[in-house]
């Protein structure tokens, strides 16, 4: 069994939090304890049925005002897979939450309303999809029951959004017609759709590869802790505890420290106390080094033989998430996964419409949700890939020094 | 296009499951595993003066776990610590002072019987009255008493609708307090730890697993558990299909329907808050059978505490509360 972490976006109309209810309550993950409790709170209700979508929403102000606010983590599973739901936001003002929930999702499903189509907000979440580059999109037609289950309806929306998927050069797309309200096509075939000869989305969601989704030819070992226990008996012991990235170390691997650039050679690799000849990504292992050179949190162990890119001027994308707006001048804390460096923006080149995807150049101030291409400087080199080549070396945050709050999400590029 | 989508699926699928793909796979035990391992030691990394809050429970004890194989052969970077109610079962504290003796490891105990005295607090009143609220006080003293900038809890997402929304690391302020609307942005596996003077940040690693995930994991390790999450023979009393084990906490009444049953414990907090749940299961599998059987989720079955209102558990976040 592995796991497979995917995103819904859509907003509340689109019926996002009833498709997160009808996938838990069919695979019989919903607990009767938990049933009761939300149908004590739809009792009130006309039509009688219970309303799923109070199962995802935790928050009192949420409830209160029957919007998403914040990402909420769901879980279920069958017998071949474990699913972890990141169920976000969908309104533009809370971009920075679905932007939070996205950032380690394998797949995403785009909800379409059947009764609109692609509108705005599909654009905008595809454009979110594809700067964070995840590897695979399902596009669900819902509501496929308010247009009596109609083929046409729904060849035009896959032509639609065909084009915007051609224009944001998004990978694997899959589209689906559902109904979550009435569990249409969601675990099991629909009688309704006798024209669809796809899988139905939670086997499709159980088909998808996700192997393929981690790199294993590029090996990153970014260094989090030294461990040295300093006792008698493991004087000379000095372990590199980190995990793994991306990529596979063997014993005996040439290695290069990054920034310093020093080299030496995989002396042995633990995990969990006990030797292994190899380790891979995203294993959590203690790296030993043949020669006792300086390394430490912060650094990078990479392979000599593909060293990564290592700059003190990087070209970035960065979702805004600060309450303050971002300027040329401003300075921050880059952080890279266990790197801290001192940065400042040298220049703002042009915002990203997230709606058009058309470049705004020159643009005043940046606010809070706007998508940026800027470059910045940081105090000492970085050791990084681009972040459509290899993600998990190229995602960066900023930090507000003063308020210590994290403020920029950079995809190196 | 349907059908070829659906080709392509099946043609993945027979390459996936071939054994030379799944070489370099992790399965996800060990996903979740390395993930945890990943997050205690951003923990040692950013931090000063990390804790471990240990309960007992399995949980924890899964915490402890994770830290042996993030840290060994070296010390834990963090004590481990626990705030004790003193109305906690008496087999998950020797449990407590067992494993940490065994381990060499630091424990540091905190009781809310000295908070409550100190700081002149209101003994909580009724049937089951639990000092469930009162832990948070006591809580923030320790934090304070150490000053301890980052605290390991075994939260858990799954448990409840308030926990599903917190981030990995929650920071709170000096009064402990979470807020669910300034919750900073987490992104990928970059965790922000920088806190101003007084604030500290509560830190799950085991955000992502499940109850059954937790069983498995167990399973699979081979961890020792207190034996009261095996089945045993109890004198419980009944309460709103509760079963609560009779203690000196609970006050008896003439009314009340007291008998033995073959009990088991499916989580492990205050005698006062707990219930129990009839069961036969003995060893790990039959645990795990059961749980897979049952139709009643974790806290749902088991916390009184919970119980309250549909807020509960966000209102005690939002005070201070693990």
């Amino acid at each position: 069994m592995d796991i497979l972490r995917f995103i819904t976006a859509g907003s509340v109309d689109d019926g996002k939090s009833t498709l997160i209810g009808r996938l838990l309550y069919d695979s019989k993950s919903i607990m009767i304890d938990q049933l009761e409790a939300i149908e004590k709170q739809t009792k009130n209700r006309e039509d009688g049925d219970i309303d799923l979508a109070l199962l995802t929403d935790g928050l009192r102000a949420e409830r209160e005002q029957g919007i998403t606010i914040d990402v909420a983590y769901k879980y279920f599973s069958t017998p071949k897979r474990k699913f972890i739901i990141a169920d976000a936001p969908g309104h533009i003002q809370y971009t920075r939450n679905m932007v939070t929930g996205a950032s380690n999702a394998n797949l995403i499903i785009i909800l379409i309303d059947a009764r609109h189509g692609v509108i705005e907000q599909t654009r905008r979440h595809s454009i979110i999809a594809s700067l964070l580059n995840i590897p695979h999109v399902v596009v669900a037609i819902n509501k496929m029951d308010m247009v009596d289950y109609s083929q046409d309806t729904y060849n035009n929306i896959v032509i639609d959004f065909a084009e915007v998927a051609t224009s944001l050069g998004l990978k694997d797309v899959t589209y689906i017609p559902i109904s979550a309200l009435n569990g249409d096509n969601i675990v099991g075939r629909s009688q309704n759709f006798s024209w669809y000869e796809g899988l139905p989305l939670l086997d499709l969601l159980e088909n998808v590869e996700v192997q393929q989704d981690s790199d294993l030819a590029h090996a990153r070992f970014p260094v989090q802790y030294v461990i040295r226990p300093q006792t008698d008996v493991l004087h000379d012991y000095r372990g590199y505890a980190g995990k793994l990235i991306s990529g596979i170390y063997k014993k005996g691997d040439k290695v290069t420290v990054l920034p310093s650039g020093l080299q030496s050679t995989i002396k042995s690799i633990e995990i969990g106390g006990k030797e292994i000849e190899e380790a891979f990504a995203p294993q959590s292992i203690v790296l030993h080094l043949e020669d006792n050179i300086d390394v430490s949190r912060g650094d990078v162990i990479v392979s000599s033989n593909d060293l990564p890119k290592l700059e003190k001027e990087l070209e970035v994308l960065v979702c805004w998430m600060g309450n303050k707006p971002l300027a040329e001048g401003n300075r921050y804390l880059l952080q890279i996964n266990s790197r801290l460096v001192k940065t400042i923006v040298t220049e703002i080149q042009y915002k990203l419409d997230v709606n058009s995807l058309e470049k705004q150049y020159s643009p005043g101030t940046v606010q809070l949700n706007d998508i940026v291409r800027a470059t910045i400087k940081t105090a000492s080199p970085v050791p990084y890939d681009s972040y459509s080549k290899l993600s998990v070396n190229g995602g960066a945050i900023l930090i507000d020094e003063t308020s210590n709050v994290t403020v920029g999400a950079c995809m190196i590029q | 296009m349907w059908l070829a989508r659906e080709n392509n699926i099946s043609e993945i699928s027979s390459i996936y499951n071939s054994k030379e793909m799944s070489k370099h796979q992790l399965d996800h035990l060990e996903q979740l595993e390395s993930e945890a391992i990943h997050i205690m030691r951003e923990v040692a990394g950013q931090f000063e003066k990390p804790a471990l809050l240990f309960s007992g429970g399995k949980d924890s004890i899964t915490l402890v776990h994770l830290a042996l194989k993030a840290f060994r052969p070296g010390k834990f970077p963090f004590p481990l610590v626990h705030i004790d109610t003193g109305h906690n079962f008496q087999e998950a504290l020797d449990f407590r002072d067992e494993l940490a003796e065994k381990l060499g490891e630091k424990l540091i105990v905190r009781n809310v019987a000295d908070t409550i005295k100190q700081q002149n607090l209101a003994e909580p009143k009724g049937k089951f009255a639990s000092r469930n609220a009162l832990q948070t006080f006591t809580l923030l003293d320790t934090i304070n008493e150490f000053k301890f900038d980052a605290c390991i809890g075994g939260a858990r997402r799954d448990e409840e609708k308030a926990r599903a929304k917190e981030r990995i690391f929650s920071v709170r302020d000096e009064f402990g307090q979470w807020d669910p609307k300034l919750q900073r942005p987490e992104l990928w596996n970059t965790y922000n730890g920088r806190i101003h003077k007084g604030e500290n940040v509560r830190v799950f690693p085991i955000s992502n697993w499940t109850e059954l995930d937790i069983w498995n994991y167990i399973r699979r390790e081979n961890i020792d558990l207190p034996s009261i999450y095996f089945a045993h023979d109890r004198e419980v009393l009944e309460h709103e299909g509760q079963l609560v084990a009779m203690s000196e906490f609970i006050q008896r009444e003439d009314t009340d329907k007291i008998s033995t049953r073959r009990v088991r414990y499916r989580t492990v907090g205050d005698m006062t808050c707990t219930a129990a749940v009839e069961s036969t299961a003995s060893n790990i599998d039959d645990i795990i059978k059961e749980i897979i059987a049952t139709k009643t989720s974790e806290r749902g079955e088991t916390r009184i505490d919970d119980r309250v209102s549909e807020a509960a558990m966000e209102d005690r976040k939002k005070s201070g509360y693990f």
